[in-house]
This record gives C-alpha cells, sequence and structure tokens, in this order.
C-alpha cells in the first residue's frame, strides 16, 4: 500500500512511465502473430490455387460427335445374335467408316491412321458395349459422342502450344488443322467428364478415372475404422478408467505415445512381414491396407480418446456415484456419452491422417496397377494417394492435370473431413 | 462413548495472553472434549483414521449423526471436514491412495465391512456437493436418473411422480414444472443446488451428507437452501460441512470443530457458539483464524 506521507515517487507514475513499453510490447507481438498467420494463409492459398488451376480441366473431357452406322455386314455378316459374336466383332471399323466419310479427301493409307488417332482408343469398346446391351440397334444409325484421344484433349484444352516447330510438338499440323475442321463442324466439345469419378485407373490418360481408386480408399478405411475405433476406445476407457497406476501402465502410456510418433512406413513393413508373408493375406487388398492403416491410426485414436475422457470433470462421476451408480454405470451412463464427440473427433482425423497416408501402403504393394473396381474387401485395389503417386510418375501429358484432379479430390475428403471433426467440437463444446 | 476432556500441549498460558493471530500447527489435541455421542444414533464412527498416502488426514475421529438431526462440522479449511463426510458414503473408494480405518456403522452395521456393497451405501447415504453438478441433461433426466438405475419407479407415471415429489421437496418444482425438458445446466447456481438436493432425496436416502453446499452461492439462494435444510431434517439425518459459522449456527442442532485432522470438540451448536468449551474452538468462532 503507498504510504501518503513518503516523499518517493508515486506508484501510479511510475506505472505510466512502464505503460508505453508495455503495450509496444503488445503490439509487436501481435505484430509477428499476425505475419505468421499471413505467410500461412499465402502459402496455403499458392498450393490451392496452383493445384485447382492445373487440376480443373481434368474435370472436362474432350468429345467427337461421330454418326455411327452399326451397319450389319461388319458386325454380323452372317445374321448372326449370339453374344460371342458380337463381342468379338469389328466395332472400330465402323468407326473407321464414320471418321472417313467427315474426311472424304483423305485416302492416303498413312493419313488415315492419323485420322484414326483423333477418337479414344476405347472407342469401339464403347460402340461394343451398345451392341452387346442391346442388339437390335444392328442396322441402325446413332449419332454418338466419343471421348477423343489424350493427346487431342489435350490440344482442344490448349496444353499444345501450336507455335512450337512442328517437330517437337505431340500434335501434328495435319492433325491440328482436321481438329480446327471438325471444331468448325460443332463435332467437337467439352463435357462434363463423369468417367474421371466412375472408371479405374488405364494407361490411356482419357479413360483414366479415380473410380477405383476411391472405392479401394472407401474399403480400407471401412476396415480401418471398424478395427481401430472400437480397439482404440476400449483402450482408452480401460486405460483411463479401470487400469490400476502401475509401472506397466505407465509403460504402455510411453508406449502408446511413441507408438503415435513411429513413422508409418515401419508400419508398412510390419503389415508386409505379418499379414502378407506371415499370414498370406492377399497383396495390395484393402483389407491388408486397412490393417495396416489401423495400426497406424490406433495411437491417435487412442490419446485423443483419452483426452476426452479426461476432460470430463470428476464432478460428473461423483454425481453419478452420490446416487448409486456403479462405476461401470457412471462410465456408461455420463462420462463415455460427454467425452463421445471427442473420441470421434479423434477417429475423423485418425481417419483423415488415414486416408492421406501412402507410405505403408506401398510396403504392402499397393503401388499395383489396377483396372478393374474392387468388389470388396479382398479384391487388389488402388487407393487415392498412391493413385496420386503413380499418375505423378507418368510421362504422357494427359496425366498432369488428373494428378492435380485427383489431388483437388483427396483435398476435399480431407478437408470435409476435418470440417466434420470441427463442428463436431463446437457443436458438443461445453462449458462446466 | 465419551471423549476425555482435550489438552493443548503447546504454550496455552502465552497464548492465552497474548491473544493474537496463531500458527494452527501449533497446539496438539488429545481427544475430543464434549460427548460426541447421542442415543440411538444413526451413523456411529469410531476411531476413524483417514491416510492420503503418508499424509495423515483424519486421527482417531468418533462421532455419531442422530436421528433428525442436522449434524454440521466447521473448521479451517484443509482440516478434514471433506475427508471425514465422504467416509460416511464411501466417496473416497474412488481415491486410491486413499485409506481408511476404524469402524463406521449405519443403523449398527459397519459399512466398510465386505458385506456392504458401497453401491447399496451410496444410495441410503446421499451426498451434496460443494459445486452444484447437475448432469448435463434435461431436469427431469437429472432426478429421474438414480431412481431409474435402481428400479423404483415401475412405470413412466410413477416415475414422474417421484420427479415431482422430490422436486417438491428440494421446493423447486414451482420454478422448474414449466422447464422440465430444458437441461439442468441451464439454471442459476442456487436452482442447480436445490435439483442436486432433490436428485439426491429421489433415492430415497436416509441420510444426507453435504459438503459446504452453499459456499457457490449468493445469499438469497444460500437462505433457500438453509430453509430447505430445515425442512428436510424432518424426515432425513442431515450431515453438513460448511465454512460459514453462522450457517452452522442456523440450521444445525449439533456442530463438531475439526483441526488439522482431529475432532477438537462436539456439542449442541448453542453452546459451542456460546460457550466454547476448548480454546481452538474458541479462537476459531471468534475469528482468530480460518
Ligand atoms: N485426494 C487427495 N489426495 C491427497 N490429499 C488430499 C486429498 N484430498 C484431501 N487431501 C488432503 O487432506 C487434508 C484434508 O482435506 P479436506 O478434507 O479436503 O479438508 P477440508 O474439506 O476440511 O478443507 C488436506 O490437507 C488435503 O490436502
Ligand atoms: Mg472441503
Amino acid at each position: 500500500m503507498n504510504n501518503p506521507a513518503s516523499t518517493g515517487p508515486k506508484t501510479v507514475d511510475i506505472v505510466n512511465k512502464t505503460l508505453e513499453k508495455r503495450y509496444a510490447a503488445e503490439r509487436r507481438f501481435k505484430l509477428y502473430g499476425l505475419t505468421a498467420v499471413t505467410i500461412g494463409i499465402i502459402c496455403v492459398a499458392i498450393l490451392f490455387i496452383s493445384i485447382v488451376f492445373k487440376g480443373y480441366t481434368a474435370f472436362w473431357q474432350t468429345y467427337l460427335r461421330l454418326d455411327i452406322h452399326f451397319s450389319e455386314e461388319i458386325i454380323a455378316p452372317d445374321g448372326e445374335r449370339d453374344a460371342e459374336t458380337l463381342a468379338e466383332a469389328e466395332y472400330q471399323e465402323l468407326i473407321q467408316e464414320s471418321i472417313f466419310k467427315l474426311f472424304p479427301k483423305v485416302t492416303d493409307d498413312e493419313d488415315r491412321s492419323k485420322l484414326l488417332e483423333i477418337p479414344s482408343s476405347s472407342s469401339s469398346f464403347i460402340l461394343q458395349r451398345m451392341v452387346l446391351n442391346d442388339p437390335k440397334l444392328i442396322g441402325q444409325k446413332r449419332t454418338l459422342w466419343i471421348p477423343t484421344s489424350s493427346d487431342i484433349d489435350m490440344l482442344v484444352k490448349g496444353y499444345i502450344t501450336r507455335d512450337l516447330p512442328e517437330a517437337d510438338r505431340k500434335v501434328k499440323n495435319q492433325t491440328i488443322a482436321w481438329v480446327d475442321q471438325l471444331v468448325q463442324q460443332n463435332r467437337i466439345e467439352q463435357h462434363f467428364n463423369w468417367n474421371f469419378f466412375t472408371k479405374g485407373d488405364s494407361r490411356e490418360p482419357e479413360l483414366a478415372g479415380i473410380g477405383g481408386a476411391i472405392t479401394g480408399s472407401f474399403y480400407t478405411l471401412l476396415v480401418t475404422l471398424i478395427l481401430s475405433f472400437p480397439i482404440g476406445v476400449l483402450a482408452a476407457i480401460y486405460l483411463e478408467e479401470f487400469a490400476p497406476v502401475n509401472i506397466w501402465t505407465d509403460i504402455i502410456e510411453v508406449n502408446i505415445n511413441n507408438l503415435a510418433a513411429v513413422p508409418s512406413v515401419v508400419f508398412g513393413l510390419l503389415g508386409l512381414g505379418m499379414f502378407i508373408n506371415f499370414f498370406g493375406m492377399p497383396r495390395s487388398a484393402p483389407v491388408v491396407g486397412g490393417l495396416v492403416l489401423a495400426l497406424v491410426t490406433l495411437p491417435t485414436i487412442i490419446i485423443a480418446s483419452r483426452a476426452a475422457l479426461k476432460s470430463i470433470p470428476p464432478s460428473i462421476r461423483e454425481a453419478a456415484l452420490g446416487v448409486g451408480a456403479s462405476k461401470m454405470q457412471a462410465i456408461l451412463h455420463h462420462v463415455i456419452p460427454l467425452a463421445l464427440p471427442g473420441m470421434l473427433t479423434g477417429a475423423i482425423i485418425g481417419m483423415a491422417r488415414a486416408l492421406g497416408e501412402t507410405a505403408p501402403l506401398l510396403m504392402i504393394g499397393m503401388v499395383a496397377f489396377i483396372v478393374d473396381i474392387p468388389q470388396g474387401i479382398f479384391d487388389p485395389s488402388a487407393v487415392l494417394p498412391v493413385q496420386i503417386f503413380l499418375w505423378a510418375d507418368s510421362p504422357e501429358r494427359g496425366f498432369v492435370e488428373k494428378t492435380s484432379a485427383a489431388i483437388i479430390v483427396l483435398l476435399a475428403f480431407l478437408i470435409l473431413m476435418n470440417l466434420a471433426a470441427v463442428i463436431l467440437r463446437k457443436r458438443f463444446e461445453r462449458r462446466w | 462413548m465419551n471423549a476425555s476432556a482435550g489438552e493443548l500441549t503447546a504454550e496455552p498460558e502465552d497464548f492465552l495472553a497474548t491473544k493474537k493471530t496463531v500458527e494452527l500447527s501449533s497446539y496438539k489435541v488429545n481427544g475430543t472434549v464434549g460427548d460426541v455421542t447421542v442415543t440411538n444414533p444413526r451413523m456411529r464412527a469410531e476411531q476413524v483414521n483417514v491416510w492420503y498416502g503418508q499424509k495423515h488426514a483424519i486421527k482417531n475421529v468418533n462421532l455419531d449423526i442422530g436421528h433428525n438431526e442436522v449434524l454440521s462440522m466447521i473448521g479451517p479449511s484443509g482440516c478434514g471436514k471433506s475427508t471425514f463426510l465422504r467416509c460416511l458414503n464411501r466417496m473416497n473408494d474412488t481415491i486410491a491412495s486413499c485409506k481408511v480405518n476404524g469402524s463406521i456403522k449405519l443403523d449398527g452395521q459397519d459399512i466398510y465391512h465386505r458385506d456392504m456393497d458401497p453401491v447399496a451405501l451410496r444410495v441410503r447415504v446421499g451426498m451434496v456437493f460443494q459445486k452444484p453438478n447437475p448432469f448435463p441433461k434435461s431436469i427431469f433426466e437429472n432426478v429421474a436418473y438414480g431412481p431409474r438405475i435402481h428400479g423404483l419407479a415401475t412405470d413412466k407415471a410413477s416415475l414422474a411422480e417421484l420427479v415431482e415429489s422430490s422436486l417438491k421437496k428440494a421446493g423447486l418444482w414451482d420454478e422448474v414444472k414449466d422447464y422440465l425438458h430444458q437441461p439442468g445446466t441451464g439454471l442459476s447456481g442456487g436452482q442447480q443446488q436445490r435439483l442436486c438436493i432433490a436428485r439426491a432425496i429421489a433415492v430415497s436416502p436416509e441420510i444426507i451428507l453435504m459438503d459446504e453446499p452453499c459456499s457457490a452461492l449468493d445469499p438469497i439462494a444460500t437462505a433457500k437452501i438453509e430453509e430447505l435444510i430445515d425442512e428436510l431434517r424432518e424426515n432425513y439425518s442431515i450431515a453438513i460441512v460448511t465454512h460459514s459459522m453462522q450457517q452452522a449456527a442456523r440450521v444445525s442442532q449439533r456442530t463438531a470443530y475439526f483441526h488439522l485432522g482431529d475432532l477438537v470438540e462436539v456439542g449442541d451448536t448453542s453452546q459451542i457458539f456460546t460457550s466454547p468449551k476448548h480454546q481452538l474452538t474458541e479462537d476459531y468462532i471468534t475469528g482468530r483464524f480460518g
């Protein structure tokens, strides 16, 4: 307390002197913080913008309008309609016929083979499937939109520079002229690329999709979630609520924290050695991927769940015990319901991590080139991040935009999952 | 049983002479002054000792709780009031380091005997805590929880009836009857504490333990709770820890004064506050420490 009789400087004067300095320090600190946040946001923005700009075109695909005559002479000259004949018919000839008709002046064989490079090499399969589905088509005429080959797609999207010397260019002058002619005839259009979401991988960029990888990731995460959530939550509940405090639980605690920091490749090696080599599980299958990722996410879920349980104030337990609930009832009726949002948040963050995890899956052979969409957890399949890894490695120009597009999809899923976690946390946030 | 009169073993004359604020720990207590027993006790604690690890928190305490009486426990903070109270319904079982010995009997039955289930015990000996701790559920669910887990109500109607009568006994019914399905945590502090009392009453305990139930409340809410305690005495025995001597004087019939783990003095409330027999009690109630 200040003695009014004392002659020394007044406290308030001393305080005032330092006040300006204190405010300056606060302003500086705020500035540093703001700078850090801004730099962070700029970096993230640059990353996002560059990926989106590289990738968004992959959501559209260039299509070529062809008038196809499903002529009986070509498909089934003997008038047969059995599946085998229809399956093995020369559909490529139907395409040839309709393309050559568009360019009657091109007669040279070599030029004609160049013409045939404009539609995707999958075109004949499209026709084959149509006929197999509906044999009545034979003899009829149809106007169809057929995907172009990736090179033409790139040309139309402007990724191929026309000023380059012809020798350095993938698409030659002649083809460019043809395409321009087709564009003038309104025979070339960009359509939304549903195939990108529904098809599996392919050697041809215009046919490759992430459908297989998304399905694979879904099955893998399903296995991961089914294993790691119940095990993680039960382990957390036991350790937090029931385990005696002794050296063993201390050792377990230290080990769980260590496991959370172990590089995920190590879990991949474990998966390879144990699940594939020892138990003989199939390579490249979601079940093994899920098992490995369950190991990766388990520590995260246990730690998050324990934190959630710890955050429930003891007064709630005491309240339950006070009216005669058993320990189990207090935990089951009060503690767990209150901790559940926290546990779910942990699980979602764990799943988001598992979704982006690549290294351990490479170890268990999930890098294989797989065209088919997996039908279950035992089918060989790709997963999204590994698909990105594979495409990023491909030399074709068409895979560059696919890679970025796949990254966009992966990021979208990650953002959705993290958003769900944030909403969950906000929604159930409690003040005691 | 009668405890022998306690004596101050450390420089009592000096203390009496100076009448200054005193060091708490400079006194030793031998036994308890006053009559710790009542005829026909509800609960009887004999030679109770409690340790938290190495710390001796309760030392040789003997104390009875009678029928239809309010027993208040006072004393400086950290002297073991809560610890002793929590022994009475074995709430201390949840603390791993806590060891209790001696005997505590409820209607002649040892509550620490292995035949006594702590869950069954806590139905008979309810508790109200220092900080109001309603479950983050509706008001109805808060009160209904106990009866529900014990199967006290056979159907929905009788459960609703039980909730209503408990809330009425806790003097909260009129204030909340239209908001039964609103969260209990939305009530004011005093209402929350009365909700906790209703929750305790709902399982029809025989004894209610209250650990500083008003320390987080304003004077008006406190007055309501005190009124309530007085009404509840008709049907229950109540042991209340309080740091407010006025409150002890207002609500209780008997008062026990604790000091550093010792039970220093027990007596009728009027006697404790008007003519304390022990020096420490006198120093405490006259505000020389606390
Ligand atoms: N859970 C515990 N673990 C260890 N020591 C405790 C614990 N609870 C209380 N104590 C100690 O026991 C003594 C009595 O505490 P308490 O009964 O809470 O006192 P009061 O309620 O009278 O203020 C204090 O010294 C306190 O530090
Ligand atoms: Mg206390």
